[in-house]
């Protein structure tokens, strides 16, 4: 032990030198490096020091309590959060029957779980469909209703977060499939199928979402006699379907085309027949190449949802504009934004965080 | 499902036996589904707007409402249909609503071409001018070289233009796309003058203003908006009677019939409120509605004041006064024709 005390009292020329350890080490390393970082740094610094505390103040110091009514909030010079607490019902499940909403939270729950389950490998079986059908049917049953001795309620009456995850879901899961069978059919050596797979994605492509919805709930309706309505939830739902499947089979394309034509090869040359060789060897390996392309999509379809507000459904972002247009509680907007935009967050978030996670798990082979 | 064919068919039958005026295919169509579907706005506080339990209310929701009691005796045998400004006309058209009772402003174009038949006014609205008082303005003429904030997209930007130019006047326009943020510029002194209808000027200055005594509308009014529901063409008999629910309303105010005093009217011996209250039959036959139709109405739905009172006047945060809307005996323009 004698033959070490020399370390520790060891001269101040031996020591490294203080700023280049500890915190203010880390900062010159990270923060202040170069010229040009250390002139972000302080802008940066800056703008959270001339934001979050005004923000804090409004949001937490000035507030009005979550019971205020309306004139108590706009005698408070900071956030209204009783607003949202007044609203939250009916930002979240819209116009369904208020005595009735324990069905569309429930039936929320059964999708959200539904989802984090098949985000889990181990349930990556052919049960795990049939399991999945039962929940949509389930979700079904629930926001339907008519059995069981629960209400009839139609699904005008929808709205709000079960609608938003609805529009998604189906319209993604519907829409998947499809867009597997565009993308192999652009690449396809049959020229009329191949034909008719690239005009239809470029058709598709070539359009805004909204002038696809405006299409489904403005002029369709013109074209059909009189009393004859097909359900405008089921419009927006194929506007969706037709416009996601364009979209994800160029990702999967990108898929396709990033495998080594040896793959190919190689299965040929097993003796495996188009479909063989598709499904056992190139779209397990494409898939999981196209995963940050298809997560993209399915985050950008989720907030696309917010656009069915323009023919008349209520989604998250219908309901909270709804809301905001009670006499009483005008004005608190800020609030209302603020509310779903968290929730948004929330679902965009896990997807690309959960993305990240499923790409480097099926990478493991060959991570680059 | 059979028994709601059945009671369908039943209550078909029923209004068939009931109804002795010829009947079109929209009318025939609403009783036998039971229900009056009704195109409303998504969202316009005092018009149409879902309260925080979902259910809606509203002067346009009103006269939905009042339908249905004229129909089936029961405000709640309606259901709505929220509508954008674009899709409310094919909607009507393609008969996914039977009623548009959604802010529309009744004009030629829509009444011929867009293939409408104009129910009477709901609500007389027109363009104003709102100033921050310390500006010291009183009147529009006064108004030129102001920063003008208007939402984008609207008649309201054009009948802007059309002003300004009429009085030789010139502006710089604060356009921007959001009600919201029109409003929330002008309190924030982005601009001099917020321009709107007259109603949503009054409604912004008595609930999103910060203080609102601060501000002034100015007595100029430059356009005319008469808000009116709407049918398609084809179904006269459905036009008559979404026609004489509106005009019921408006007799029921100026006979001084109330939902509160609507009984004791029925013993009146005024011939009119016999009349309209079914007292003495014949009015709900020629409508091929119950006879009991106006009375049902201003029993479960109101009379006009009522009804503007509840929703937009002076009581709810919105603080609209009658103005225009007063009745004809009382310097306004609502003024029902003869129930006779």
């Amino acid at each position: 032990m004698a033959g070490h005390v020399d370390t520790a009292s060891s001269t101040a020329a031996e020591r490294p030198p203080a700023l280049s350890l500890g915190p203010i080490g880390w900062m010159r390393a990270n923060l202040f490096n170069t010229w040009y970082n250390a002139i972000l740094t302080v802008l940066i610094g800056w703008a959270i020091l001339m934001i979050v505390p005004p923000l804090f103040r409004w949001a937490i110091v000035n507030a009005a309590g979550f019971d205020a009514t309306s004139p108590q909030c706009r005698q408070a010079t900071g956030a209204c959060w009783a607003f949202v607490n007044e609203k939250m019902r009916f930002i979240l499940f819209g116009t369904f029957p208020y005595a009735e909403q324990w069905r569309p939270l429930l039936a929320t729950a059964i999708i959200v779980a539904t989802l984090a389950a098949a985000a889990n490998r181990r349930f990556w079986k052919p049960w795990f469909v049939a399991v999945s059908l039962g929940a949509l049917a389930l979700f079904g049953v629930l926001m339907w209703g008519g059995v069981l001795g629960m209400t009839y309620v139609e699904n005008s009456l929808w709205g709000g977060l079960p609608l938003t995850l609805i529009l998604s879901v189906i319209g993604l899961s519907v829409a998947f499939p499809f867009s597997i069978l565009l993308a192999l059919g652009r690449r396809s050596t049959m020229p009329a199928i191949k034909a008719i797979c690239v005009a239809y994605i470029e058709l598709i492509r070539g359009v805004p979402l909204v002038s696809l919805l405006f299409m489904a709930s403005v002029m369709l309706p013109l074209f059909l006699p009189t009393g004859v309505n097909i359900d405008k939830l089921l419009r927006a739902l194929v506007a969706f379907i037709l416009f996601e499947a364009a979209y994800m089979a160029e990702a999967i394309r990108g898929g396709l085309q990033a495998m080594p034509k040896g793959q190919y090869e190689a299965a040929d040359a097993l003796g495996l027949n188009y479909w063989q060789a598709m499904r056992k060897i190139i779209l397990p390996q494409a898939l999981a190449i196209s995963i940050p392309p298809l997560v993209n999509t399915f985050i950008s379809t989720f907030k696309d949802t917010s656009l069915v507000i323009i023919i008349g459904l209520y989604d998250l972002l219908g309901t909270a504009k709804a809301a905001l247009s009670d006499p009483a509680w005008r004005g608190f907007y800020r609030e209302a934004y603020l509310f779903i935009g968290v929730i948004y967050w929330c679902f965009c978030f896990s997807m690309s965080k959960y993305s990240r996670w499923l790409e480097q798990d099926l990478n493991r082979g060959h991570k680059r | 499902m059979k028994a709601g064919i059945l009671a369908a068919a039943a209550a078909a039958f029923t209004f068939a036996v009931a109804g002795g005026a010829q009947a079109g295919a929209t009318l025939d169509a609403i009783k036998a589904k039971g229900f009056v579907q009704c195109g409303v706005n998504a969202g316009l506080p005092g018009f149409a707007s879902p309260d925080s339990a979902g259910n809606w209310t509203g002067l346009d929701v009103d006269y939905c409402r009042a339908v249905a009691v004229a129909l089936f005796n029961d405000p709640q045998k309606v259901k709505f249909t929220p509508l954008s400004a674009q899709q409310r006309f094919p909607a009507i058209q393609s008969g996914e609503v039977d009623l548009l009772s959604r802010n529309t402003t009744w004009t030629l174009t829509r009444d011929t071409s867009v293939g409408l038949n104009f129910a009477p006014v709901t609500y007389y609205d027109g363009q104003g001018f709102m100033v921050a008082k310390k500006l010291g303005v009183k009147s529009a003429k006064e108004l030129n070289g102001a920063t003008v904030c208007v939402q984008s997209g609207t008649t309201t930007e054009l009948n802007l233009a059309d002003y300004f130019r009429s009085n030789n006047m010139s502006y710089n326009p604060v356009v921007i796309e959001n009600n919201d943020e029109v409003n929330a510029a002008f309190f924030a002194g982005r601009c001099d003058v917020l321009t709107t209808d007259a109603s949503q000027l009054a409604s912004t200055r008595a609930s999103v203003a910060p203080k609102p005594d601060d501000y002034v509308i100015l007595p100029e009014i430059i356009s005319k908006e008469p808000l009116a529901p709407a049918v398609r063409h084809g179904d006269d008999a459905w036009y008559d009677i979404v026609k004489w629910v509106v005009y019921a309303t408006i007799q029921a105010e100026e006979s001084g019939i109330t939902s509160k005093n609507v009984d004791e009217h029925l013993n009146s011996k005024n011939p009119e409120i016999q009349r309209l209250l079914g007292v003495s039959a014949g009015m709900g036959k020629a409508l091929g509605v119950d006879e009991k139709w106006a009375y049902n109405i201003v029993k479960k739905v109101g009379n006009y004041s009522e009804i503007f009172e509840r929703n937009v006047g002076m009581s709810t945060p919105l603080k609209l006064e009658r103005g225009l809307n007063g009745l004809w005996t009382k310097g306004g323009l609502q003024y029902a024709m003869p129930v006779r």
